[in-house]
């Protein structure tokens, strides 16, 4: 058997093992990594999200325990520090030799630090490891404490806007500084650096361009950064991000060829200078060139692979650095030759700052070939235009048209069918899978559906970006294989939710196990379980308390579960208007039971900590006060939320106060597909935020506005104008036409928006619907919704008069004791949970 | 954290050292699952009516290490019995504890038997 060593264990290091486990010959290898970080590799490509993740763990490309399963020995927190090449043997820091037979070099890159004077004050940090963004947040946290908020990365490339992301996520000020005149200078022109910079300023990021530091000063602490231009910024912290340089030095101490600049020589097998020692990733110099993207990196481990197996794959001769890529939440996309033009190309530019975006094309001047291209703002296209540049293929006669779309009837997407791209089209390029190896998966049967694929062929694993067009061909391959490609809703059931819905009603269906046995099989899931709750809530308003087992947990308790395990308590405060004997009540039961209260963004009061069996004891008090279940728990109506309105505001048009009640007490219990929330203005100036919610009710001259399908969240959509100029009575008939249609017929888990963007026709077909009566069935939902009105029963006040259901909330079967692991902390006045 | 974590070891049948008595069948939910616990330990209790089966697991998220996992949805995939964490939705095996979403966090498994209508957990100890 013979050994190879592999140093380095990040992306590209991995990505090398990946295959080496994949391949046949495996056992006749032994493998031995050194990483000189504490963890395995993890994803480097998506650090910015470090932040927003419970733990690091998360980022791991696979946990510890892959490497023993797969016999390769990892030893982290190990650096080589010497390469004997005649006697084929590495030494590590600590002293240690250890024999190969094949060495691959994987060590990667690390930041430039430009001789800048200064640059060794304390308050300066890089950004490359896990490490960086810890030391990075805890700097960040210590500064905040004593009101200090200014903070400057230095490079306004791509990575340096990431790492001003970072910042700016850390509640920092954040300046970009940049020498060049643009931001993305290698990926964007002037107009896409532009268009870019006034989205990500409007953020808050502060963007300072053509600016040459000079010295960093301060005292022993970072205070400033002088210019050479006489300007000046006070700032409190930096983070550089001006590039990357190969670590090279393990190989140019053993005397392993190096170029001029940096980077260990490789030839196209990506040998280096010595044979058997091979060279990949951001160390490697191929073509004269450090490639600082992934895609290229996990290209050479494939090849450097082969070539120890004894194959004879070879290195592309040219290396594509196209990228797509969300940049503070901005699309931007590069492919290609971004800035050719003149003699051989012409540019088609299209810009509009009104929405954002920006659109150039580069094509040959006969018009027959796409060379290169920016996008910013929408990088929707991206895909099919990556492969009308990269496959050569022929382009439409009016070029103009991939990126202003086709206009006037009959309109097509760029590329046709995705089934047009050659066999050869590299779909996804960090795993390098082509067209036809994921048609192959699916029509040799190989593969079945969409996850199978992604599992064989590993395409979308990594950045995601070409996972629209993954779905694409999966979809329409499975479609000319003349197989039926279904939207179902999980292995149980093999039906829509909209169809489950029908079968539901038609058989008049009373059970889930009922349903299961008639139309599905095997004994459910956590995915169907909850949807046909939903269904039987919304077809017979039957309460959570009906059929238990199948409420999602925090239905089945009725309360909202916290990081604890504890629950929360929401009340329902219709309209957010409470008397303040209901809010001293509200103060009295939070205090007996020593709850954590905050007001929620419905205008009501949340009370945190709650043991389960506190819920019911809780409740009793709540319900004798004469509050009702909020619901907050549950996909259903939670808050109609509103301002003051006419009755005090001295610009209210009409009362939005009353109204907002009236369509609260309405519609509370009504169980949908996803949460609804609601908001009624009584004039334009919106203070109830209605057009952030599924629908918005605002007062104008000769009555109400209605919007719908608007929410806030992680995309957040205004509402789109149904119908104008209401009354109170039209507005309620519009709404239960509106949302007895959407309970019917969306997804499970989507919200109004997202169905109203699925909805073919949309708004305007909608408006049909709800206004004009096109399908004939207005008064069908009007009575649907009326019947449902009629049998609403709040659910706590049931729970707690029978004593059946209050065995829920025993913590335990077998004993009276209650649950002695929770641990709170204190928070300001008040406690929270044990931080995980 | 490890402390309690190394509480749950999977217990097969043939270890089993004690059946301690948890309740009557009754005093279970029918398709759900309960908590019980024994000295220390918290163990997760689910009846599956629709094949007659009972079984236990660790209550303690392995994610997390909160005590909610009797809370959680069950039913199965492709047939095995499973169990879906409240908190993050992750899919544990009821047959052997392992992590059905491919991640490494895996629940440790106990035996139960029903005699006359009486509910036993199997102890190692």
């Amino acid at each position: 058997m013979e050994r190879i060593i592999l140093v380095g264990n990040g992306m590209v290091g991995y990505k090398f093992c990946e295959k080496l486990i994949a391949h046949p010959s495996r056992n006749q290898f032994d493998i031995l990594v050194f990483g000189e970080e504490i963890r395995p590799a993890y994803d480097r490509v998506h650090l910015s999200e470090y932040f927003s993740l419970k733990s690091a763990d998360e980022l791991l490309l696979a946990p510890l325990n892959w490497y023993q399963e797969n016999d390769i020995t990892l030893r982290t927190s190990e650096l080589i520090s010497w390469i004997d090449t005649e006697n084929k043997k590495v030494l590590t820091h600590k002293g240690e030799s250890f024999d190969y037979d094949y060495l691959v070099l994987a060590t990667g890159s690390f930041p430039f630090i430009p001789p800048i004077k200064g640059s060794e004050k304390e308050g300066i940090f890089i950004y490359r490891t896990i490490e960086d963004l810890e030391a990075i947040q805890n700097y960040a946290d210590k500064l905040k404490a004593k009101g200090r908020f200014q903070s400057a990365v230095l490079g306004g490339g791509l990575l340096g806007l990431e790492a001003a992301n970072a910042s700016k996520e850390l509640g920092m000020t954040t300046h970009v500084v940049e020498f060049a005149p643009r931001l993305m200078p290698r990926q964007l022109d002037q107009s896409g650096s532009d268009l870019l910079q006034s989205k990500i300023e409007s953020l808050g990021l502060k963007i300072h361009l053509g600016k040459n530091s000079k010295e960093i000063v301060g005292e022993g602490k970072v205070e400033r950064i002088d210019f050479t231009d006489g300007t000046t910024l006070p700032i409190d912290m930096i983070i550089i991000s001006a590039g990357i340089r190969p670590r090279d030095e393990v190989a140019k101490n053993s005397g392993i060829a190096i170029g001029e600049r940096g980077g260990v020589l490789v030839n196209n097998k990506m040998e280096t200078s010595v044979p058997g020692i091979y060279a990949i990733g951001e160390v490697a110099l191929y073509n004269q060139n450090i490639y600082g993207l992934v895609a290229p990196g996990y290209e050479m481990a494939g090849v450097a692979l082969d070539q120890i197996l004894g194959g004879s794959k070879l290195m592309s001769p040219s290396i594509d650095m196209s990228t797509q890529l969300k940049l503070v939440g901005t699309e931007v996309a590069s492919f290609g030759d971004p800035f050719i033009e003149g003699e051989s190309a012409i540019a088609i530019r299209y810009e509009n700052k009104q929405r954002g975006i920006y659109k150039r094309i580069n094509i040959s001047k006969d018009g027959s070939k796409l060379l290169g291209g920016i996008l910013v703002g929408d990088s929707s296209d991206y895909n099919s235009l990556f492969q009308l540049y990269i496959n050569e293929m022929k382009l439409p006669e009016n070029a103009e048209d991939l990126i202003l779309g086709q206009r006037g009837p009959g309109s097509k997407s760029l590329l046709g069918s995705v089934l047009d791209l050659p066999d050869s089209a590299q779909i996804c390029s960090c795993e390098s899978v082509n067209k036809g190896s994921i048609c192959e998966a699916l029509k040799s049967g190989a593969c079945t559906d969409l996850k199978g694929v992604i599992k064989q062929t590993k395409a979308s694993t990594c950045c995601g970006g070409c996972k629209p067009m993954v779905v694409d061909l999966v979809k329409e391959t499975l479609k000319s294989l003349g197989k039926e490609v279904k939207e179902t809703i999980c292995e149980h059931f093999e039906y829509s939710r909209q169809e489950l819905f029908d079968l539901v009603k038609l058989n008049n269906t009373t059970g889930y196990d009922e349903a299961l046995d008639h139309f599905g099989k095997g004994h459910g899931c956590e995915i169907c379980k909850p949807v046909m709750a939903s269904i039987f809530a919304s077809i017979f308003m039957e309460t959570a308390n009906k059929q238990v087992a199948i409420q999602d947990s925090n239905d089945r308790f009725l309360a909202n579960i916290q990081r604890n395990g504890t629950y929360s308590v929401v009340p329902r405060v219709p309209g957010g208007e409470i008397t303040p004997e209901k809010l001293v009540v509200l103060g009295q039961v939070a205090r007996k039971y020593d709850l954590y209260t905050k007001i929620t963004g419905g205008q009501r009061i949340d009370l945190f900590g709650a043991q389960l069996n506190e819920l019911p004891m809780i409740w009793k008090e709540l319900i004798d006060a004469g509050f009702e279940s909020g619901h907050a728990y549950g996909k259903s109506l939670r808050t109609v939320k509103s301002c003051v309105g006419s009755t005090w505001c001295r610009f209210g048009m009409h009362d939005s106060v009353s109204f907002a009640i009236r369509i609260e007490e309405r519609y509370k219990g009504l169980r949908s597909p996803h949460k609804l929330k609601g908001g009624v203005s009584g004039c334009i100036r919106e203070c109830a935020e209605a057009r952030g919610k599924d629908f918005g009710v605002i007062a104008v001259e000769g009555g109400w506005n209605l919007y719908v399908c608007g929410n806030g969240g992680a995309n957040p959509k205004h509402a789109i104008l149904l119908a104008s100029q209401l009354d109170d009575d039209t507005c309620i008939k519009y709404l239960d036409r509106f949302l007895i249609y959407y309970i019917r017929t969306a997804g499970p888990l989507i919200r109004t928006s997202t169905w109203l963007e699925k909805l073919e026709g949309g708004i305007e077909y909608l408006k049909k619907v709800v206004v004009e009566d096109c399908l004939g069935m207005a008064e069908e939902f009007e009575n649907e919704m009326d019947g449902l009105v009629e049998k609403y029963a709040c659910e706590w006040k049931e729970a707690i008069e029978d004593p059946e259901t209050m065995k829920r909330f025993k913590p335990f079967v077998n004993t009276e004791e209650s649950d002695d692991q929770l641990v709170f902390v204190p928070l300001r006045e008040q406690k929270m949970p044990r931080p995980w | 954290m490890e402390e309690i974590v190394s509480l749950y070891q999977t217990v097969q049948p043939s270890e089993v050292i004690s059946w301690i008595r948890v309740g009557a069948v009754n005093d279970f939910p029918e398709n759900a699952g309960a908590c019980i616990k024994y000295n220390s330990r918290q163990i997760a209790v689910y009846h599956f009516t629709r094949t007659q089966k009972w079984y236990a697991c660790q209550n303690l998220c392995p994610h997390k290490m909160e005590m909610v996992l009797s809370r959680g949805l069950i039913g199965d995939a492709g047939g095995i019995p499973k169990l879906a964490c409240p908190m993050h939705k992750k899919t544990f095996s009821l047959e052997d504890g392992s992590n059905l979403n491919g991640e490494e966090y895996s629940i440790a498994t106990y035996p139960v038997k029903i005699e006359g209508g009486i509910v036993y957990i199997g102890f190692a100890d």
